[in-house]
């Protein structure tokens, strides 16, 4: 049995969900067709639309389904970018910062590239904490200019914890619009999206046992944004294609034993993890937790291991059927040094040395366990590997 | 054994892979991110360093069984490699990037971290062989297919690399057959073309990627006695050997074609003269290895061959060690050899050592003065 601990990257499907995925998926009709096949297929998506929105604490109206988070980042930053910019060709600045996902930050890059948008990065301390003050100072200065704010609610690296609601007051006072990516967040902590003062919200369902290929922005009914794909309309003409009702409705559930279960979960995996971190730190001094001071997500673990390769760490765990993970997964597998480390203020060498474990509703004590075996002897000889690659 | 398979995403390696796993090894397969910023698809006859050549590497894994990951070298790369390259193009010299990838990467860098990550060899796509002689000492020799032989870039591994170096298409007779065998067990790398160019250089136009990083100088183009015969732009962009570009607009005196005989960075000159000019009988150079157990009795001059380009002739030659130099006396001269590439001593078909060539002697300098100084090129 191999022992997974990767579920910042994927999380198993729940066998309620895949169960329930499978028989949806034998329905036929296309939900926008107006006969009897096409509006049972319908009422499957809209009740999906309802119970996601309930898991959300929004409104049903508020939630468009989409591919998955990047798509959702896609549609949030270059709808609402644009949407601003043609209100007013002032607002060209978009707030955001160097430990974000690539889902946002590469769009983010575009607009700059190409619809002359200008970046302002919020500074990270070197535990990833944003600094407010700054961004309050900015907003101060600079509001008249900025077309939106995209800050993700936790980072899916490291794990450490936004005040959303600190930048929402900020931003909101001078009618900012605010876009995070919940990807990380969403089932882990509590999210009210009526609570928050969001604009837009990315969520994803693979992040917590639904299946790949779904995913949903929140969209606040006060927010207006420009469509990234056309066609059919679908979507409140803010997503066409024909919507996939089996995921969507997946997705919903998924989502529904997330909530209903966070609460116990937050405090059976705060405690898994607690007891890894604790011994982990006592196998070798090169091995340092990151974000330590600072609020993390319970089932994220990061650490840094100081003059090793995260490759060497991560081929050796894998043999051993331990699956870690160096930090976000990338094109063609390649370890490189995390952007996110980067921008905390770790040098290249330093942010080589990166192993991420991640915790999901499947992961128990003995998963620890297994990776605790192991990794003493992965990481003598991943120090003795050295940098020698690099 | 534990074997760590190097698979670049082309047909060699896949099928040297799939073979040392037939012969029982446990092989984990490992391609080696070499570009810090991989182009996306295939271009040009380029064999490895794009996303879609560690695809191919990863369904070939996939096909055979076996686990697969990718190493980033890509600092190591450019730092030993491509730098390696511009400054030895820089100093006038012209490198080969292929060997120095062998002598610093994959049988250093590489073999390093698979030896501390527990393994026991490093297997490659390489076509050469592994012998044993009488006393239990390994050996390189050339490969059963001669047209594909590329034990010459492998004339850099020393005896302690060659224990734990593993080519298991050595002993094929031909690079068809390889395809065969990799069509037969369904590899979708078998139809894959050949790779030619250097794989770092994305157009394939080494002499205007060389001119973007070194800039280009207008200078001289003289002939052997220092006249002016025309001009270049940039005295890098010609290699010893060259005929083709140099436009001089009138034809030599006795009306026969003129060669690059020297590349002088210095003076930004590019010394140019007729191809008998060219001809070298004496190569040395002091950073020389033995490729395995070194020759007894080295200080004498004893008989072998030299090959000095990859895909090149071997020559007979005299080679000895002269006070800590290698020195190959050619008994037939080579035509453009430049310093800077590397030239491999063969006993038979064993490798037995190799070194940058530092030194020649121009046969036209040694039949005119009768003695073995050095000529004007290379010095």
């Amino acid at each position: 049995m191999r022992v997974y601990l990767d579920n910042a990257a994927t999380t198993p499907i729940r066998p309620e969900v895949l169960e329930c995925y499978i028989d949806t998926l034998k329905l036929i009709g296309n939900p926008s067709s107006v006969h009897s096949s096409g509006q049972q297929v319908r009422q499957v998506l809209e009740e999906a639309r309802e119970s996601l929105a309930k898991s959300l604490d929004c409104d049903r109206s508020e939630v468009l389904f989409t591919s998955g988070g990047t798509e959702s980042d896609n549609l949030a930053i270059k709808g609402i970018y644009w949407q601003r910019r043609d209100e007013d060709s002032i607002r060209n600045v978009v707030i955001t910062a160097g430990t974000e996902h690539h889902g946002v930050i590469d769009p983010i890059e575009w607009l700059e590239a190409h619809e002359g948008a200008e970046v302002q990065l919020v500074p990270v301390n070197y535990d990833g904490e944003l600094d407010l003050a700054w961004l309050a100072k900015y907003l101060e200065d600079n509001h008249s200019k900025v077309a939106l704010i995209s800050l993700m609610w936790a980072n899916n690296e490291t794990g450490v914890v936004t005040d959303i609601k600190a930048i929402t007051t900020l931003a909101n006072a001078f009618g900012i619009p605010v876009h995070t990516d919940a990807v990380a967040a969403f089932g882990h902590l509590p999210t009210s999206f009526k609570e928050s003062g969001l604009a837009a919200m990315s969520i994803s369902a693979h992040k917590l046992g639904g299946p790949v290929g779904i995913g949903a922005l929140i969209v606040s009914r006060a927010t207006k944004l420009v469509s990234i794909i056309h066609g059919g309309g679908q979507e409140r003409g803010m997503r066409s294609g024909t919507m996939n009702a089996p995921a969507a409705k997946a997705f919903a559930l998924a989502s529904e034993i997330a909530v209903a279960t966070l609460d116990h979960e937050r405090a059976r995996l705060a405690a898994i993890k607690g007891n890894m971190v604790e011994k982990a730190k006592t196998i070798n001094a090169s091995l340092v937790l990151t974000s330590e001071k600072t609020e993390t997500l319970p089932n994220i673990a990061h650490f840094t291991l100081a003059g090793g390769s995260g490759d060497s760490l991560l081929f050796l765990l894998d043999q051993d059927g331990i699956s870690v993970s160096t930090g976000s997964a990338c094109q063609a597998g390649v370890n490189r040094p995390s952007h996110v480390l980067i921008a905390m203020g770790r040098t290249e060498d330093e942010a080589k040395g990166c192993l991420r474990i991640t915790l999901g509703h499947e992961s128990t004590e003995a998963d620890i366990e297994a990776l605790l075996t192991s990794l003493p002897k992965a990481i003598d000889a991943t120090l003795r590997a050295g940098l020698s690659s690099q | 054994m534990k074997v760590l398979a190097a698979m670049s995403g082309g047909v060699d390696s896949a099928v040297a892979a799939a073979r040392a796993v037939e012969a029982g090894h446990e092989v984990v397969g490992v391609h080696l991110a070499l570009s810090r910023m991989p182009g996306t698809l295939r271009t040009g006859s380029r064999g490895c360093c794009t996303i879609e050549d560690s695809m191919d590497a990863q369904r070939a894994a996939n096909l055979i069984g076996i686990p697969y990951y990718v190493w980033d070298f890509s600092e190591k790369f450019k730092a030993e490699v491509v730098d390696d390259f511009i400054s030895e193009y820089q100093s006038g010299r012209t490198p080969n990037p292929c060997m120095r990838c062998n002598e610093r990467i994959k049988f250093a860098a590489l073999l390093e971290k698979a030896l501390a990550l527990g393994f026991d060899a490093v297997c490659t796509g390489h076509y050469a062989s592994l012998l044993t002689d009488e006393e239990g000492n390994l050996e390189l020799h050339r490969s059963m297919a001669l047209a594909k032989d590329q034990s010459y870039v492998l004339g850099v591994l020393t005896a302690d690399q060659l224990k734990h170096s593993m080519f298991p298409i050595g002993h094929t007779a031909s690079k068809d057959e390889i395809r065969a065998e990799a069509a037969a067990r369904g590899l979708s790398v078998a139809a894959k073309p050949d790779s030619y160019d250097i794989c770092f250089i994305p157009e394939g136009d080494t002499q205007d990627w060389l001119a973007e990083r070194l800039g280009s100088t207008a200078g001289d183009i003289v002939d052997m006695d220092g006249n002016v015969l025309g001009n270049h732009q940039g005295a890098h962009g010609f290699t010893v050997g060259q005929r083709k570009g140099l436009q001089l607009g009138k034809p030599a005196a006795d009306g026969r074609p003129r060669y690059v005989l020297a590349v002088d960075v210095n003076s930004n000159k590019v010394v140019v003269g007729p191809q008998q000019a060219l001809a070298v009988v004496e190569l040395s150079g002091d950073r020389f290895t033995w490729c395995g157990k070194p020759k007894d009795n080295a200080e004498e001059f004893f008989d072998a061959h030299v090959q000095v380009r990859a895909h090149g002739e071997q020559v007979p030659a005299k080679v000895a060690v002269v006070d800590g130099a290698l020195v190959m006396r050619l008994e037939e001269p080579i035509l453009g050899v430049a310093p800077g590439q590397t030239a491999v001593v063969y006993l038979g078909t064993r490798v037995l050592a190799q070194t940058t060539i530092d030194r020649t002697v121009s046969a036209v300098d040694a039949f005119s003065t009768g003695s073995a100084s050095a000529g004007p090129i290379g010095q």
